[in-house]
């Protein structure tokens, strides 16, 4: 059984000395920098093994001029999960370590995020848009996006 | 379906009594030999073997499925050839959303077809964009790109709606006289190419005109807004 979110905040900040989560209505929130010792470890450690990423997409706060990025973890070996983790980053410049190097299945729903929300994800093997073509300019699924033919008729 | 047979459209009806009188029309049938036009004949085949293209986009190819199948059974009107190639189609249901993404694809798809062809735009999406008319990346109706024939209202559209549609497209072939054309022109189109924030060109101007089809009153004719409550 997985455990609450309270015991694996402590069971994690006992693990890797030097980080420090929040905990926010059942996420964890994690610092950008702290991000893949603690995905890292979430999945390579026996009492979690969270070895499946099932979702990773990014959330808009254009009023905090903020950018999170979600990561929903589950464990297919002891069927248990989710575990939510967040990062909180600056909108006007998203960028955060990859996951791919972790959990293979991160590549495409980075890709999507980068894609749609502008989000740079450092260290992705592949970073380019996936369901908007080349040459499409700017980020559709941010709040302040502007659809190009906005009038009912045009 | 009675109603629709009696309400032919008046060009047939026209012609029909051009060719032979009635009267005679029915003696002669007792006696075994039928008299029609050429025109008659011919839109008879057309419009009872439309072959249409298998080709789907959403939800409403669903339902498209189904029509074809056993419980509806389009065979009923001679169109349960579906066929994998454009070439061998005579009609492309628009079933389902078109994403800015595929709708050059269906463009292309509907050049390749042989002529004369038919459009028929199943659905919302298809139609206007539907409920994701204000969307990003869904083409606002496919008709904007090519010349469509008969339009299904419905999200989606039940397979009683896509059998009506195919009939009134076979009304529409069966006013087809030698030569002439019906409806709108059918050719090549343009392909629209991907452009910076969506397709270029937004529509081809061709086959669709944004027009508003209202005329908006002048500014005193309007409901004067009412004042926030304090």
């Amino acid at each position: 059984m997985l455990p609450p979110p309270e015991e694996i905040k402590s069971a994690l900040e006992q693990l890797l000395p030097g980080v420090s989560l929040t905990l926010d209505a059942g996420g964890l929130i994690v610092v950008p920098n702290d991000l893949v010792a603690v995905c890292r470890c979430l999945k390579e450690n026996e009492r979690f093994s969270l070895d499946y990423l099932a979702n990773l997409t990014a959330v808009d706060y254009p009023a905090e001029q903020r950018m999170d990025v979600v990561y929903h973890l589950y464990s297919m070996a002891k069927k248990h999960g989710p575990v939510t983790l967040k990062v909180k980053l600056d909108r006007n410049q998203p960028v955060v370590a990859s996951v791919t190097p972790i959990w293979r299945g991160a590549e495409f729903q980075e890709r999507e995020a980068y894609d749609l929300f502008g989000v740079r994800f450092e260290g992705h093997p592949d970073l380019r848009r996936i369901l908007m073509w080349e040459g499409f300019e700017g980020h559709p699924m941010r709040k302040d996006y502007v659809v190009e033919d906005q009038d009912v008729l045009g | 379906m009675a109603s629709h047979i009696q309400h032919q459209s008046p060009i047939i009806q026209h012609r029909f009594e051009m060719a032979v009188d009635q009267g005679l029309q029915s003696e002669l049938q007792k006696q075994g030999v039928f008299v029609t036009s050429w025109d008659q004949l011919l839109n008879w085949g057309r419009s009872n073997s439309i072959w249409p293209l298998q080709f789907g986009l959403a939800c409403c190819a669903i339902e498209m499925i189904a029509t074809a199948a056993s419980r509806y059974d389009i065979a009923r009107f001679g169109s349960e050839i579906f066929r994998a190639s454009p070439r061998q189609a005579d009609l492309i249901i628009v079933a389902g959303t078109v994403t800015k993404k595929m709708a050059p694809q269906v463009v292309r798809l509907y050049n390749q077809m042989a002529e004369p062809k038919y459009v028929i735009s199943m659905g919302a999406c298809a139609t206007s964009g539907g409920p994701f008319h204000t969307g990003y990346n869904v083409l606002k109706g496919i008709d904007r790109y090519i010349p469509v024939d008969v339009y299904i209202p419905g999200c989606p559209p039940t397979p009683q709606a896509l059998l009506e549609g195919l009939m009134r497209l076979q009304e529409r072939i069966k006013s087809r006289s030698m030569g002439q054309e019906v409806g709108p022109k059918q050719g090549e189109y343009p392909i629209p190419e991907f452009g910076a924030s969506g397709l270029a060109p937004r529509y081809n101007p061709d086959v669709f005109q944004p027009k508003k089809p209202w005329a908006d009153p002048p500014a005193s004719q309007l409901p004067k807004p009412i004042a926030p409550q304090p």
